[in-house]
């Protein structure tokens, strides 16, 4: 099954082309700075706007297509919105906000008392909005939307005003549901440690443009996307647990067709995970070296050397045998190891700078 | 008392549902009706009386239907009267609710279609709602003024003692007999008692649909 979403739309002062296609179910994350048209995007899905042209499909059914002059408006759509201010409804309590949309749906296979639970909201139920916190309310938005039984779920950056305290208080809800949920799911954000920690697939927009469409680790550890011009740029990579080591400390993992070693986490074996390798953290080398703290020395191929003028430094881009790392090093570096596209390379990663996103 | 009740309970989902289409829609005619609501409240109320005696009299277009289908008399009836009033209160209510519905968050809407719910069942539970304060002192603001209505209600519904007889027509016809001061002063007195318990009930429910809706 798929989401495909093709648009065109013209604003009075930029165009907008969109147009990608992602596995479904999952959550695809659209990224991108503000203005860059993916609020627009979510709009369109969700039938709030009308663009000049468009064709949305989910799971085979289509929801608008200009060609064949389709276009079904919101309300018959069963495409669940949640809002950046959770635009709870002032007058009903919790419970009542929680059921609107489902007295309005089919039944669908999402129960209250499971989203009342996975989202932690029992205890809120009589309480009336303005009662509760910002990640409260949006909590409660979230559930609202999904009791709805939407056959696609849109979030425009939910967790965008809420500080980073309400922020880490959300996010293993939406991980849960995440795992919890056959759905799918467009999430709208320009922060990159939500967009990590969620996304399956990664759908890069910039001023009204696809920049990229992939997987996370696809897109995350291509040199040539302006991901990897920010400071915090860094490889993705799915892992799974593969050996604990108590006496040293230490757990294996495998992902990419590599090996890492990190600190000893608390997690089953064989269970999945992420990791973030930030690209100024990897070292590169010819050789492996000697006497030496590091653990992770992982061989690669070189498949793109990307200059930053600007920062007077190179990414370069490490193929594993499936995957891909980043390494932010200096110009002079890559003359002195001679590395060229094609070529072997070493990355050189210490344990601890390997982030592991919880574990799934 | 009755006519004013009657004014308003017919007039206010009538007022709702102009104030309604003049928030939410934009159509040719729409700055036309929104002067026609309006005509009442900057022409003289005998005007307004007249027209309405040209429109619903017996000879009238519509009165004479209403007549000789229904027979229905609208003039120098009770059911006059409150027309009267009626239509002359018809503009503050209409601009009191929309004032309210244009402050109401065209975003719940949004959220509430996302939701599944059509065009009525937004109107029903979800604007009317949040205009509620609003409407409510619409209604009694208009209340009053039907109290109050003096010109239209004489000219329409002449002055009839128990029928369409209002309060200031009373106090007027009080002042007219010779010995009636103190009549009119008793009447007076009933009217300020109105008006002042009138604008605490609604500054009272005001305040408590405020805190019902978080406000």
């Amino acid at each position: 099954m798929s989401l495909a979403i093709r648009l065109r739309h013209g604003f009075p002062s930029t165009r907008l082309e969109i147009d990608f296609a992602v596995p479904s179910p999952g959550v695809t994350v659209l990224f991108g700075p503000s203005g860059a048209g993916k609020s627009t995007t979510i709009a369109v899905a969700a039938g709030l706007l009308r663009p000049d042209a468009c064709r949305v499909e989910v799971d085979g059914q289509v929801l608008a297509d200009t060609d064949s002059g389709v276009w079904l408006p919101p309300e018959r759509r069963r495409v669940g919105l949640v809002f950046q201010d959770a635009r709870l409804f002032p007058h009903m309590s919790v419970a009542t906000n929680l059921r609107f949309g489902m007295r309005r749906a089919p039944a669908g296979p999402v129960r209250f008392d499971e989203v009342v639970e996975l989202l932690g909201v029992r205890a809120l139920l009589t309480r009336r909005p303005h009662t509760l916190s910002g990640g409260e309310r949006q909590r409660v938005a979230i559930g609202r939307a999904l009791l709805a039984q939407p056959r696609l779920l849109l979030m425009d950056e939910p967790l965008a005003s809420l500080d980073a305290a309400r922020k880490a208080e959300i996010l293993p809800y939406l991980a849960r549901l995440k795992t919890a949920l056959r759905l799918p799911v467009i999430y709208v954000t320009h922060a990159l440690d939500e967009a990590s920690r969620l996304a399956d697939s990664m759908v890069l927009i910039e001023a009204g443009r696809v920049l990229g469409c992939g997987t996370l680790p696809e897109i995350a550890a291509r040199a040539d996307l302006p991901l990897a011009q920010r400071d915090d740029a860094g490889a993705l990579l799915l892992c799974q647990v593969a050996e604990h080591d108590p006496g040293r400390e230490l757990t294996r993992l495998e992902g990419g067709g590599a090996s890492f070693w990190v600190p000893l986490m608390d997690a089953k074996l064989r269970s999945e995970c992420r990791i973030r390798i930030p690209a100024r953290e990897v070292i590169l080398a010819s050789r492996p070296p000697d006497a030496i703290s590091l653990h992770n020395v992982v061989p690669g191929t070189v498949r793109r050397i990307v200059a930053q003028a600007a920062r007077r430094s190179v990414v370069v881009e490490i193929a594993l045998p499936s995957g891909a790392l980043l390494a932010r090093v200096t110009p002079d570096a890559i003359i002195r190891l001679g590395l060229s596209p094609g070529g072997p390379v070493l990355a050189l990663i210490k344990s601890t700078s390997i982030e592991v996103l919880g574990a799934e | 008392m009755a006519v004013a009740a009657r004014a308003v309970g017919f007039g206010l989902p009538v007022a709702v549902l102009t104030a309604w289409v003049l928030t939410r829609y934009r159509f040719p005619g729409r700055p036309l009706l929104s002067a026609l609501v309006h005509l009442p409240l900057v022409l003289p109320p005998v005007v307004t009386g007249w027209l309405l005696l040209i429109i619903f009299g017996i000879r009238g277009p519509i009165g004479s239907l209403l007549h000789d289908w229904f027979g229905i008399r609208l003039v120098f009836t009770t059911a006059g009267a409150s027309l009267a009033a009626g239509v002359m209160a018809f503009p503050v209510m209409v601009r009191a609710i929309r004032l309210s519905l244009e402050a109401a968050d065209p975003g719940l809407e949004q959220a509430a279609r996302t939701l599944g719910a059509g065009r009525l069942d937004r109107l029903f539970n979800v604007t009317l709602p949040l205009a509620s304060p609003g409407i409510l002192v619409g209604g009694l603001v208009a209340y009053a003024t039907c109290l109050g209505e003096f010109g239209a209600v004489i000219t329409f519904a002449a002055n009839i003692p128990g029928e369409t007889q209002t309060l200031p027509l009373a106090i007027y016809t009080a002042l007219q007999v010779p010995g009636g001061e103190a009549k009119a002063a008793e009447l007076s007195l009933v009217s300020i008692t109105l008006a002042v318990v009138g604008l605490l009930l609604s500054e009272w429910i005001g305040k408590r649909l405020n805190t019902a809706l978080g406000r």
